[in-house]
């Protein structure tokens, strides 16, 4: 059997997102690096060819071909070994996945947006895209302490789904856009209990140590 | 913010833009505190004042200066051997002095705590004895003699290793690295870091790789470069002051940081205070 093959580069939270469900659901991915910064590659006819929107990252598994991150994520929890518990199978959590899923993929782009301008802007004024990831981060950090007095201690339930996984990258690169996590005690916690998920991976900016 | 009038800063050449990149449109960025405009053909002007900047092209950049530089750039022997792969990196912002940049890409210490299973490993964390100065007759800044433990010295390799290393600051806002070549001993891999000081405590940086290597893909290359200057980003933007203190630290110097106490030492000679806490009192 081959192996998903997932398109990525390194520096790209996105794919980071991809990179940790895969290991945490035990799926062993080929990465083929794709040269976003400086070279542009995912605007070449060669990568446009799989991927359309030029954009990264993409995977392959088999006859399935995904150009969007929610559906890589669910996908990966599927297939994989690990992966099952990253799904609720009730109505109930399903539903509060989606939502947060939803959330991570509209709201919590702001994180994303004020990291790219951080790492890769020239002078960009940063206030606002930093206002609104530190919103973003505010409602996040709500949820999580509701769900600390339901005893649950991930946005969705008890137990780490896709969505955790999905909102983990935005919150722990968000100190290359200079926020500080001292704010969100809610959120570091919860940080803390998705590294210690087995198969946890970090990516550069987000430090081994905590 | 204003152009700074630290006259040592202002007469020095700073990288402002890749070649490549300059396209129909004038692009805007920042150089020592003033906001100036790279027109398509290479032209550098100020947006405060209008005036035209001095520049000159070398390396697939753009260079520019406000004031008038005493020497013409130096020279990269490697950049003019032609079989050599060259890797232009990309520009990264960080919110820190650039002189803070190059300190720290000056010391080996870090390798096994920030770029783990990279470019060290515990527990080989020493940093064995080497050699600093600054050189009077290029008036730069040299360090000699670098030996280190390495896990991953280069994309090719897959074994650890010690590394053999010389440092070399041609310029306060330049650094630059020379390595034995793992796949040909009897040359040096060349990689340079350009800075261009935006801000007292914001810069963007470019690295420049004149590389033996065959073996590796352009990506890979650029992806080992990369993820390496991501994690020390982390670190340079949380070092607190983030300008550059040139007095004697507190500390009794290690051998360790003996590279950064000569470019500190250099620095205030040449009476550098833009990117230091000398420029910060000054500003006060
Ligand atoms: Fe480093």
């Amino acid at each position: 059997m081959t192996r998903p093959v997932l398109w990525n580069y390194d520096l790209d939270d996105a794919s980071y997102t991809v990179r940790l469900m895969a290991s945490l659901a035990g799926v062993d991915v080929d990465l083929r690096a794709v040269d976003v910064y400086p070279g542009a590659e995912h605007h070449s006819p060669g990568y446009l060819a799989r991927h359309p929107l030029g954009r990264v990252p993409l995977l392959e598994d088999g006859v399935v071909q995904l150009r969007q991150v929610p559906a890589m994520l669910t996908h990966l929890a599927r297939t994989g070994p690990r992966g099952t518990g990253f799904l609720p199978a009730d109505p109930v959590g399903t539903a509060a996945v989606e939502d947060w899923l939803a959330f991570a993929f509209r709201d919590w782009l702001a994180l994303s947006a004020a990291r790219s301008a951080s790492i890769f802007g020239d002078g960009v004024d940063l206030d606002p895209l930093r206002a609104a990831a530190i919103a973003a981060l505010r409602v996040a950090e709500d949820r999580l302490v509701a769900q600390s007095l339901l005893g649950s201690g991930f946005v969705a339930g008890s137990a780490a789904s896709v969505a955790d996984i999905a909102l983990f990258p935005g919150f722990a690169l968000s100190r290359d856009s200079n926020i500080d996590h001292d704010a969100f005690p809610a959120l570091r916690n919860w940080a803390r209990r998705i590294r210690a998920l087995e198969g946890f991976v970090t990516m550069p900016g987000i430090p081994d140590y905590h | 913010m204003t152009r700074t009038d630290d006259p040592v800063a202002l007469n020095e050449w700073y990288a402002v833009a890749s070649l490549d990149e300059p396209g129909a449109a004038p692009q805007t960025t920042r150089l020592l505190g003033e906001d100036i405009e790279i027109g398509p053909g290479g032209g550098v002007r100020s947006l405060a004042t209008g005036e035209a900047l001095r520049t000159c092209e070398k390396w697939g950049l753009l260079f520019a200066s406000f004031g008038r530089p005493p020497r013409a750039l130096f020279d990269i022997a490697e950049a003019r051997e032609t079989d050599r792969r060259f890797v232009p990196c990309g520009w990264i912002t960080l919110r820190a002095s650039g002189l803070r940049v190059v300190e720290n890409f000056l010391d080996m210490a870090h390798f096994p705590f920030i770029h783990t299973g990279i470019l060290g490993t515990e527990p080989h964390t020493e940093v064995p004895q080497y050699a600093s100065e600054i050189r009077r007759d290029v008036d730069e800044v040299w360090a000699t003699n670098c030996t280190f433990f390495q896990s991953q010295i280069a994309a090719t390799e897959t074994g650890g290793d010690f590394v053999h290393l010389t440092y070399r600051v041609p310029a306060p806002f330049v650094v630059m690295l020379y390595r034995v070549c793992p796949s040909a001993p009897d040359r040096l891999d060349a990689i340079a870091l350009f800075l261009q000081p935006m801000e007292e405590t914001l810069c963007r940086a470019i690295p420049l790789m004149w590389l033996v290597d065959t073996s590796s893909t352009h990506a890979e290359l650029l992806r080992f470069e990369q993820v390496i200057f991501m994690q020390d980003r982390i670190v340079v933007e949380n070092q607190r002051p983030l300008r550059l203190p040139l007095e004697p630290r507190h500390e009794i110097p290690t051998r360790a940081d003996g590279s950064s106490v000569a470019y500190r030492r250099w620095l205030k000679e040449k009476g550098l205070r833009f990117g230091t806490t000398a420029g910060a009192e000054a500003a006060a």
